[in-house]
């Protein structure tokens, strides 16, 4: 396809759902509310680790207004959205591993009742060691243990070598290894999470509004939690106040919302305080880096080494992909020969890690631009220099065997260093100022399931007829990133009608038919592929009606601009309503149903003695590039980082929307920076979290906004859908290198411990001054 | 507690609610009154959700006692738009560039914005900044908002649009 021809693909278009979020229209979970309906809460543990001895909840049943309580015994069973690691429960069953789990739920006629019900049910504990550091949590494994199948408190390790790493160092003219450490840090979403479970005791069906980017794993959790058949069970997604994967699996309020609702036959929604997304947490691991880089005499990449300890607090939750996804992604963006990653999961007494904006990939990618930043001072070439020198090319593949289509690395690099001076200022600007590069990328999709399927990942159903013009179906979750809008968009252009006429109808596992959900960068590209294929089949069979009508062979129209028109001869056209109608009034309503499945890779070639233990994890149709440059300024007697300057620029394939994507990068700048500078859950000795408020886990307000420089790189993946990429999770990838190494051209002290905080600073520039006197 | 009947005048309407002496603001507005525009995001002030405009002056309402706003004009979201249902021209902005994203921000920041139009038709980029510095949005990256809020500026000022 050629992407000359967009018109609809192309477009910056306000966002379908716009007018009514901007009138304070659009409906939230948390906006809900329903015939009868009971308010529910969720009693929780004061301690980070302990045995549950006796919850007695007859006083608050007593209470004059409610109507249940639960506790975890009434739904044992495990969940988890990696199945083979599922150990979560609706509520603890017998111990508590964080403080902040649930222990009970309540249901009652208003909301201050059930609040008050919660003070009255009286847990008795026994408090257990509280482990809050992975080393420590490995090293007491055997006095401690925080799951009774883990003996040394270990959800999963694994290594994976690739070529011959040891011969590779050892021939290397420049190696360097340094340990990089992550903080604590979580999605701060503004909408807490919300579930409103309805269940209809007659039918025993459950329908359940929930603020989930995926619906389809919560419906497959919730029919394992409450033993009911997923056909019982519809989950829809109302407006979804933001999510960057804390929403991406169920949540305690969706499952004690759906038991209390069966348990008393009327709609029960359960809302959570801030207080209860911080307890509930699910953001990113922080992790315990050691990375190795060899390079060659002329400064090629030979070979890498990485280390990496994942702390990922008491539960699996995505675990295991996030911790495969750190050894995935020491492969790109540049050519690695030879590879080792060695990883391990280790639980702790903390709120569960889980999936966060750019999963897997922010922390190593830290690691790896920080230290390709240092080895380039070794060899006395410009960072850019060795970066351009190893960045891969469309084509390639990994020796991880990831295949990149399609590439435009460089061109992003190219474009952010010309257009911010990057050559010019870098090492030249007064003690205090500095400028920093970093690259990144990131997927677009992932190959599997996360349970063992074969089926497709998406399904999109396009429905044509008089009454609807053209209806998508695709139970897609829209949470703010503007799915709904890009699908109409690319259904438009591939039907030849205009973003206007669509109707997207998403967010329903009734309603819309099959998706996997809104992680992973998946959604564009993925929709984008089964869009084609259901527009193909109505195209063709409009056509054969359109071609009677005016007089041509089928194959002989082309349509556009809601158009039937002979391409040989023009005045040969007619409208494309007109056509829809006669189908209509001769056939019916006309449907066409596309499937998205990404393409298998063969795997690694065993017999070369190539272990591969999950390396498959990352391998993705695609993958999106960027580019930033960061500029500071760095106060020397407060301590204190202005990051006042980002030029960007980002190979997002064709943007189908390129004011969604700046929005998507600037976001992504933005989120990434509170993470670099301010952002960080902090628990004191026995586990309990010190700031899980607003006011206390500092994000970044408007006052941090820096000048944004951003370029959509002139990109087209000739093998994707529209020519398209992600374009949501691969800008928060340079951004925290790129900042680190800014810091560095400023006062000279490299950091490898976020975040960098004024303290920091302070100390280390104190440091280096008595070091430098010495 | 016993629950006494006020009158709230929300959006040039009287409303009157049952409400005990600590009811919030934002509860009252979102569970009695109906009008589910105003967001609660922390529920400690923190997040700015919640904003709304009490005779002009952007107020967090969940930090607000209900009570206490007797007799005072208060706008929400929902009051913005003109009797025909156009919009306001922030809330136009915040459509046309893009300001929008999950949206649960977005009437708090939209009235905010008004609240510092209404006192500075023209402010310059650090003074929208430090006027939405209390409103947190985890999805824009806040650029697309200022921007959006200084069109509305030049907008409202050129087309005399009160």
């Amino acid at each position: 396809m050629n992407n000359r021809k967009f018109t609809q693909v192309g477009r910056s278009v306000p966002r379908v759902d716009g007018p009514a979020k901007v009138k304070g229209e659009a409906i939230y979970t948390g906006d809900m509310v329903l015939p009868g309906m009971a308010y529910g809460r969720i009693k929780r543990s004061p301690y980070a680790h302990a045995l549950i001895k006796k919850i007695d909840y007859s006083k608050a049943l007593a209470l004059p207004g409610v109507l249940a309580v639960i506790t975890g015994e009434e739904a044992p069973n495990k969940w988890g959205i990696v199945p083979q690691t599922a150990n979560e429960v609706a509520l603890a069953v017998g111990k508590v591993r964080f403080w902040g789990e649930g222990v009970a739920a309540v249901a009652a006629l208003d909301e201050e009742t059930a609040e008050a019900a919660l003070e009255l049910i009286e847990v008795e504990y026994e408090p257990l060691p509280v482990l809050l550091d992975p080393f420590e949590s490995m090293r007491r494994a055997g006095e401690v243990r925080i799951h009774e199948d883990k003996p040394d408190n270990i959800l999963h390790q694994a290594e994976q070598v690739f070529g011959d790493p040891d011969k590779a160092f050892a021939e290397c003219t420049y190696v360097l290894e340094k340990e990089f450490r992550t903080s604590y840090v979580n999605h701060a979403f503004l909408e807490p999470h919300a579930a409103l479970a309805s269940y209809d005791v007659q039918s025993g069906k459950l329908q359940l509004w929930s603020s989930t980017q995926v619906p389809h794993y919560l419906h497959r959790q919730l029919s394992i939690v409450l033993e009911m058949p997923m056909s019982k069970i519809r989950v829809t997604v109302p407006a979804v106040g933001g999510g960057f994967g804390g929403k991406g699996e169920a949540s305690s309020a969706d499952f004690c919302a759906a038991l209390l609702s069966r348990k008393i036959g009327r709609p029960v929604r359960v809302t959570f305080e801030r207080s209860e997304v911080f307890a509930t947490n699910k953001g990113r691991h922080p992790c315990y880096m050691k990375m190795k880089i060899g390079l060659d005499k002329d400064g090629y990449i030979q070979a890498v080494d990485f280390e990496n300890t994942l702390d990922g607090g008491a539960y699996a939750g995505w675990g295991m992909v996030v911790m495969f996804y750190t050894a995935s992604m020491i492969h790109l963006p540049y050519k690695v020969p030879n590879a080792r990653a060695r990883v391990r999961r280790v639980f702790t007494n903390k709120p569960t890690c889980g999936a966060m904006r750019g999963l897997g990939g922010v922390q190593p990618r830290f690691a790896m631009e920080c230290l390709l930043d240092e080895m380039a001072e070794m060899i006395g070439i410009s960072p850019y220099e060795l970066k351009m020198k190893n960045a891969i090319e469309s084509g390639y593949r990994s020796v991880s065997n990831l295949h990149v289509p399609h590439a435009e690395y460089k061109k992003c690099l190219q474009t952010a260093v010309e257009k911010s001076g990057y050559l010019e200022k870098h090492g030249k600007l007064p003690f205090g100022k500095g400028i920093g590069l970093a690259g990144g990328y990131y997927i677009s999709g992932t190959a599997y399931t996360l349970y063992q399927a074969y089926k497709p990942h998406t399904t999109v159903l396009i429905r044509v007829d008089t009454e609807g013009g053209v209806t998508v179906h695709c139970a897609a979750a829209d949470i703010g990133q503007g799915c709904n809008t890009v699908m109409a968009q690319m259904a438009a252009e591939a039907l030849g009608v205009h973003y206007e006429d669509v109707h997207v109808v998403s967010g329903d596992t009734e309603l819309g038919t099959f998706d996997l959900g809104s992680f992973a960068s998946r959604l564009t590209y993925a929709t984008g592929a089964a869009i084609l294929e259901a527009a193909e089949e109505i195209n063709q069979k409009l056509k054969e009606v359109a071609a009677g009508m005016v007089g041509c062979r089928a194959d002989q129209l082309e349509i556009k601009d809601r158009r039937f028109t002979s391409i040989f001869e023009p005045r040969k056209t007619i409208e494309w309503e007109k056509v829809v109608d006669v189908y209509t009034n001769t056939v019916g309503t006309l449907t066409g149903i596309g499937h998205f499945s990404p393409p298998r890779l063969k795997g690694i070639d065993l017999t070369r003695g190539v272990r591969v233990q999950g390396a498959n994890i990352g391998h993705s149709p695609t993958f999106g590039f960027s580019c930033q440059i960061w500029e500071v300024d760095v106060d020397l007697e407060t301590g204190k980082i202005r990051a006042h300057k980002v030029t960007e620029a980002g190979d997002c394939g064709q943007p189908v929307n390129p004011m969604s994507v700046d929005g998507q990068v600037e976001g992504s700048i933005m989120f990434a920076l509170g993470q670099a500078l301010y952002e960080e859950m902090k628990l004191d000795a026995d586990g309990r979290m010190l700031n899980p408020s607003l006011h206390d886990y500092k994000v970044p307000t408007a006052m941090e906004l820096p000048e944004i420089d951003t370029t959509i790189v002139e990109s087209y993946d000739p093998t994707a859908p529209f020519g398209v990429k992600e374009s949501g999770e691969g800008p928060v990838q340079p951004t925290i290198p790129a900042i680190v190494n800014a810091i560095y051209d400023a006062i000279g002290v490299r950091f490898t411990e976020l975040p960098i905080t004024p303290e920091k600073v302070l100390r280390a520039l104190k440091e280096k001054k008595e070091k430098e006197k010495v | 507690m016993k629950k006494q009947l006020i009158q709230l005048e929300i959006n040039n309407r009287l409303y009157e609610v049952p409400v005990n002496p600590r009811d919030l603001l934002v509860d009252v507005i979102r569970n009695k009154v109906g009008l589910t525009g105003t967001k609660k995001g922390c529920g400690q002030g923190d997040c700015g959700a919640c904003t709304v405009l009490i005779d002009g002056v952007p107020v967090l309402s969940c930090i607000t006692l209900a009570i206490a706003c007797q007799g005072k004009k208060i706008t929400t979201i929902e009051g913005l738009a003109d009797a025909q249902g156009n919009l306001h021209p922030l809330q136009q902005a915040f459509l046309d560039h893009g300001a929008v994203q999950c949206g649960f921000c977005t009437p708090g920041m939209i009235l905010t914005a008004k609240a510092l139009l209404d006192r500075n038709p023209r402010p310059t980029e650090l003074q929208i900044k430090r006027a939405i510095a209390g409103n947190i949005c985890r999805c824009t990256g806040y650029k697309k908002i200022v921007e959006a809020i200084d069109a509305a500026a030049k907008e409202i000022s050129t087309g005399g649009v009160k």
